[in-house]
């Protein structure tokens, strides 16, 4: 067909659609203003015409936090590893929150921006990066929050024993959001044939919140149960985030290399359809 | 290095009919439905005979087929077809939006598409804001915007507001400044489609120029997809005529205009069937047929220029007492309107509303009135006192006007060529008066 001294001279060729993995780092490189850019409009957008501002971004957690401690602390005595209520909730909210807005943005990547795809190209996965990168900023925001009421608690109680997990938070932070993207872009690549994902999204991701040790820490759950945590990558994130601030929890290092070795396969599936399916999927939006 | 821009190889696209969303079972029963309450099955709706030409036997259908040219650098090139001929789908293939089912094409160069502009424009973010979003998404880093932007907002004539959302913008101003962002793209090929049927005149023209201009002085090459003819003969070298998703004719820019007039008329000095038109009749009138005559009475399509042309054509009434005015739109071959003429008797007294039965409308475009050239025209009818439109049939009949240079009515001792819209024969009085 084409020799490869052929291929030197042109600077685009377009084939049918063919290979599974072709990834283009390059162009998304080249393309990296467009996703500061992405971020920049996403995060200003959100806020605009209301009052409170990014301050929503604080009241949420806090109002959670305050609500979960009420129910699952007050009455439904979940125990909390003997953590005190507000940082336990507040730890396993900020973690959660962050993976579940970046899945859920980027599950919708295809059908929430077909008209600007449609019109012109640009690499498609700059979405859903900027995605996660404006949920990051989010993110970070609340973690501020969160040291705030560590530090409250770590001068007046005394069994808060912060380790040397927290070298590896920002490796922790990173596999919420690459696990985040990998399974938000498995999903918005099926849901360009089939919207029905969407919908199991929407129900699945509360069900999937509740079998993550947010309101109940790793070390309740019996031991026929634990291959199910374990195998939900969410849990080791969850549980060693906990951990290096606080010290205490059932979490291992075997677990957390599961949950890594999981996140891996996930986003490896979800570039392989979100490649496939960027090529062509303007005909079957 | 070889001055080949974009190489187009064998390039087919399939599109599959509906089978994505609709279960097989659904549609069959959809089908039967409309079958037993006698109404049109909406799963052949796309099946007019145009179309079934492109569907092959495994029922899928062919947007594009086998469609192969090359592009030189520099080249302005004008893409045209009727709807549905495969112009879109060839510039959104070209354009990465989607990939051919079979062929290839190679590009050699930059390439930028505006199928739209002001794609991304974010209503919340400010004129400054949206000009690099919209840059970045059109393939520019945020230097060559930087670089750029006091030139864009200069171009988009928005001043001072360019620090104001762009939701509190006026329509206007929203095209000017997307227009501007992308008229400052530098690609070295620019695929365009349609945009330039946006924003007023003035700016418009502007626009034309702008992109003239960098084709011509920086050799830029351009692929342009557009209704609009005349923009299509004035800027265009090239001009490629597609066709139910073939190549019809790659030719010069007007000789493509031409042949695309041309194809289009199996139905020239003569019309009958109006199935295909925008809207042949309602409850109160329909148009039953149509035809361009000469002065001896006899069907034409060729007329010498100093002959009269007459219009006609014949219409039922079903409906007693409405004023019905019938009119004609007049074009030229590049889709200027020149004329429009209404049958405009006023009515005081309601003496002319018209009984039930079957009417006869006749306009004669008086001999010397016309430049040489083709020419088409649409068929109306309206009672405008109510503003309803009772039939229109766009580009019912065509005709051309050859001058023979034989006389001198218009011409005089002058032979070259006529380059206006009209040539009528206006009446001159020269007299020596000292």
């Amino acid at each position: 067909m084409i020799s490869p001294k052929n291929i030197d001279q042109w600077t685009t060729i377009i084939k049918p659609r063919s290979g599974w993995l072709e990834l283009k780092i390059g162009e998304l490189f080249h393309y990296r203003d467009l996703i500061m850019l992405f971020v920049k409009r996403d995060f200003v957008a959100i806020y605009k015409q209301t009052i409170l501002g990014p301050i929503w971004f604080i009241i949420q957690p806090i109002f959670s936090t305050l609500a979960f401690t009420l129910i699952f602390g007050n009455v439904a005595k979940i125990p909390t590893d003997s953590i005190p209520h507000a940082l336990f909730y507040l730890s396993g909210i900020i973690c959660w929150n962050y993976f579940s807005s970046c899945l859920i943005k980027t599950s919708d990547t295809f059908i929430a921006n077909s008209y600007i795809f449609g019109k012109v190209y640009f690499p498609r996965l700059t979405v859903p990066i900027s995605i996660i990168i404006t949920n990051l900023i989010t993110f970070l925001i609340q973690f501020i929050l969160f040291i705030g009421v560590f530090l409250y608690y770590y001068y007046t109680q005394p069994n808060i024993h912060p380790n040397v997990g927290i070298v590896f938070l920002p490796f922790l932070i990173m596999q919420i959001a690459l696990l985040g993207l990998g399974f938000g872009i498995i999903i918005s690549s099926l849901t360009t044939r089939y919207r029905d994902f969407n919908y199991l999204l929407g129900f699945g991701i509360q069900l999937w919140m509740y079998g993550t040790p947010i309101v109940y820490p790793l070390t309740e759950i019996p031991d026929k149960w634990k291959l199910l945590f374990i195998l939900n990558p969410m849990t080791a994130i969850v549980e060693t985030f906990r951990y290096s601030f606080i010290g205490k929890g059932g979490v291992s290092a075997l677990y957390l290399i599961i949950s890594v070795i999981m996140t891996i396969i996930l986003l490896i599936i979800g570039l392989l359809l979100f490649s496939r399916v960027e090529k062509n999927f303007m005909d079957t939006v | 290095m070889n001055d080949i821009a974009i190489e187009i190889e064998n390039v087919s696209k399939e599109y599959r009919l509906g089978i994505i969303n609709h279960g097989m079972l659904y549609k069959d029963l959809q089908s039967w439905w409309a079958k037993i309450t006698g109404k049109e099955d909406p799963n052949s709706l796309i099946m007019s005979n145009d179309i079934s030409k492109q569907i092959d036997k495994q029922g899928r259908f062919w947007a594009l087929q086998d469609i192969s040219f090359k592009i030189k650098k520099g080249d302005l090139i004008g893409i045209i077809g009727r709807n549905g001929a495969g112009k879109s789908t060839l510039l959104k293939i070209i354009s990465k939006i989607t990939t051919p089912t079979s062929g290839i094409i190679k590009i050699n160069g930059r390439i930028s598409s505006l199928l739209e502009v002001g794609t991304g424009f974010h209503p919340e973010l400010s004129g400054r804001d949206n000009v690099y979003l919209n840059g970045a998404i059109l393939g520019m880093k945020k230097r060559e915007i930087n670089n750029k932007f006091d030139e864009i907002v200069d171009f988009s004539e928005i001043g001072k507001f360019i620090d104001t959302p762009v939701k509190r913008y006026s329509s206007g101003m929203y095209v000017r400044l997307a227009f501007a962002v992308a008229a400052h793209l530098q690609p070295e090929i620019l695929l365009l489609d349609e945009v330039l049927a946006v924003g007023d005149a003035r700016f418009q023209k502007k626009c034309l120029g702008k992109m003239e201009e960098v084709s011509k002085n920086e050799g830029r090459t351009i692929l342009f997809v557009s209704h609009n003819m005349s923009s299509i003969a004035s800027l265009c070298k090239r001009g490629i005529l597609l066709g139910n998703g073939r190549m019809v004719i790659d030719s010069s820019a007007v000789g493509a205009v031409q042949h695309y007039y041309m194809e289009n008329s199996s139905f020239l000095g003569e019309i009958s069937d109006f199935k295909d038109s925008e809207k042949s009749g309602d409850d109160i009138a329909s148009i039953l047929n149509a035809k361009i005559i000469n002065s001896q009475g006899v069907v034409a399509t060729e007329f010498n220029i100093h002959e009269d042309i007459i219009i006609e054509y014949e219409y039922s009434v079903t409906k007693d007492n409405h004023k019905l005015n019938p009119n004609i739109n007049l074009y030229n071959i590049q889709g200027v309107r020149i004329i429009i003429s209404i049958d405009s008797l006023l009515d005081p007294d309601g003496a002319l509303k018209k009984k039930k039965g079957v009417y006869k409308a006749r306009c004669i475009i008086p001999g010397n009135l016309l430049n040489d050239g083709s020419y088409y025209i649409d068929l109306l009818l309206h009672t405008y006192e109510t503003n309803t439109c009772h039939f229109v049939v766009r580009d019912a009949l065509r005709f051309t006007i050859v001058d023979p240079m034989d006389e001198t009515k218009t011409r005089g001792d002058y032979r070259g060529e006529w380059a206006v819209l009209i040539r009528p024969a206006l009446k001159w009085e020269c007299e020596k008066i000292k």
